[in-house]
């Protein structure tokens, strides 16, 4: 994928009534090669998580341009719905739904968006639940999950659906040490298997690992952008050494 | 103590208590004569299941276009439904069926053979206040966060009222909408008030016949708890069926 961001602007307006609004992108730049893996990382509060949305189609900006290969993103909701079907998204907090198995989870985009049958559905998810050692789960509801199974299962719930691209907005963020191994795991095998993504993520090691470029934002712009090599071992930012240095010891 | 013998402890007291009662106040019981009039009771309770149902099924539709209307960002629209509610809710359902009969139905010139679907309408009315309400409490309770998951898999916002919200606030709105079913059956008695012959009117006209007060009344309570029970019995089923914890 290569990705052209020209002049993003996105604000939120107050939702206590007041007329101020905060900026949280402002005049975003980002130009990409034709890559297979972005990581956006950078302070809390930067942006990134904001810029995520805008890019899975769930926002949309207040002003400026985003396209994938040359084809810019719709504004429209009709069309932007459309185009959410054609990539995957997976949230911070897992966002599976309580009401239904794992394995429910995972049809129901199937074969209410997809329009597969049910036992299609079923073909389609059995090798990737296998795959990620997840058939032992799939009657379970996600409150019976561990936080590393949720977050597998909501991976999955985006990726059999066959995206062009999946983006992930801080998916170990909630989970303990020992779980965030697994889904780091997971992500770097989506890198073997040849899956074009976005990631907002803090564990450096995992950006190291699977990004081909890597974006710092902060204040609402991009800071710092580069190949992984030249992000973190060639900076000489002093924000993004600092950064470095936190999330490395942290 | 297992729990059959608990229940069985309970209205063992509960009946002896009313025995004793009844045996201070040296009664005259006089229950052949209303025998007699078993058929008015047997019709009247079926007509007050009936009744009951229908608006039963009629004040659910209503609550939840209600609940709806009641989210919806377009301000007349919750305006109407705020109105709604709180008139219904804030009046008693004696007042609203016999203006709902002597006002509405008349100024409509509606003949008295559709008495019965007047009545029913009314009732439906109400109680689809109160469902209304409680079908908000219910939508309200679904995270934001279950929207953004619904819109990511590219559902239409029909889509995700359907599979994803209605089916998580039914959980939760469960034990209320039951209690709320139980106070319609009973609430259904003051359709006698515009002639309607369901139980409770069929128990008075035995009562003003034979001069039986608790003769008549008693199996008019025992009537409603043949519906009331195996309803709160249902709703404790369906409770535990669509129990999970949210995750």
């Amino acid at each position: 994928m290569k990705l052209a961001i020209h002049g993003l602007v996105q604000r939120f307006v107050d939702p206590r009534g007041s007329r101020e609004s905060a900026t949280v992108l402002d005049d975003l730049e980002l130009v990409t090669g034709d890559i297979q893996a972005l990581v956006l990382v950078g302070p809390s509060g930067g942006g990134k998580s904001t810029l995520l949305r805008i890019l899975a189609g769930l926002d949309v900006p207040v002003a400026g341009s985003v396209a994938f290969d040359g084809v810019p993103l719709p504004r429209d909701e009709g069309a932007l719905r459309d185009y959410r079907r054609t990539v995957g998204t997976v949230f911070q907090a897992y966002n599976l739904f309580p009401h239904l198995t794992a394995l429910q989870n995972l049809l129901l985009p199937l074969v209410h968006v997809h329009g597969l049958t049910e036992p299609e559905a079923r073909e389609r998810v059995r090798e990737p639940l296998e795959r990620f050692g997840l058939t032992p789960h799939v009657h379970k509801r996600p409150a019976e999950l561990s936080g590393g199974q949720k977050q597998r299962i909501a991976i999955l719930r985006a990726l059999v659906v066959r995206p062009r691209r999946l983006f992930l907005d801080e998916p170990t963020s909630a989970l303990d040490p020992e779980m965030t191994g697994e889904v780091l795991e997971m992500i770097a095998e989506l890198k073997t298997l040849g899956t074009q993504f976005v990631l907002v993520t803090h564990e450096m090691g995992c950006a190291r690992r699977v990004a081909d470029e890597i974006a710092f934002i902060a204040d609402g712009r991009v800071a710092v952008h580069g190949t992984a090599t030249e992000f973190l071992d060639q900076t000489t930012d002093a924000r993004v050494r600092a950064f470095l240095q936190r999330t490395l010891h942290a | 103590m297992p729990r059959w013998l608990a229940y069985l402890i309970v209205l063992a007291v509960l009946t002896s208590a009313a025995a004793a009662a009844f045996a201070s106040l040296d009664m005259n019981w006089n229950w052949s004569i209303v025998w007699e009039y078993r058929e008015a009771f047997w019709r009247g309770w079926w007509t007050t299941l009936a009744l009951s149902l229908a608006a039963l099924v009629a004040s659910s539709l209503i609550g939840i276009v209600a609940a709806l209307m009641l989210r919806s960002p377009i301000r007349l629209v919750q305006a109407a439904a705020r109105v709604y509610v709180e008139l219904i809710r804030g009046t008693p359902l004696l007042v609203q069926l016999l203006i709902g009969w002597y006002v509405v139905a008349a100024a409509l010139r509606i003949g008295t053979d559709h008495r019965y679907v007047v009545g029913v309408l009314v009732l439906s009315l109400f109680s689809g206040a109160y469902m209304a309400e409680i079908f908000r409490g219910g939508l309200d309770a679904i995270p934001k966060t279950q929207l953004d998951s619904s819109r990511a898999i590219g559902l239409t916002p029909w889509q995700t009222l359907r599979l994803v919200v209605l089916p998580q606030a039914v959980r939760i709105v469960l034990p209320s909408v039951a209690g709320q079913f139980v106070s319609l059956v009973k609430d259904s008695s003051l359709l006698s008030v515009i002639s309607i012959a369901e139980f409770t009117f069929n128990a008075r006209n035995v009562n003003s016949a034979t001069y039986s007060t608790l003769e008549s009344y008693l199996p008019l309570a025992a009537g409603y708890l043949a519906v009331t029970l195996p309803l709160a019995a249902l709703s404790r089923w369906l409770e535990r069926r669509f129990r999970y914890e949210a995750a």
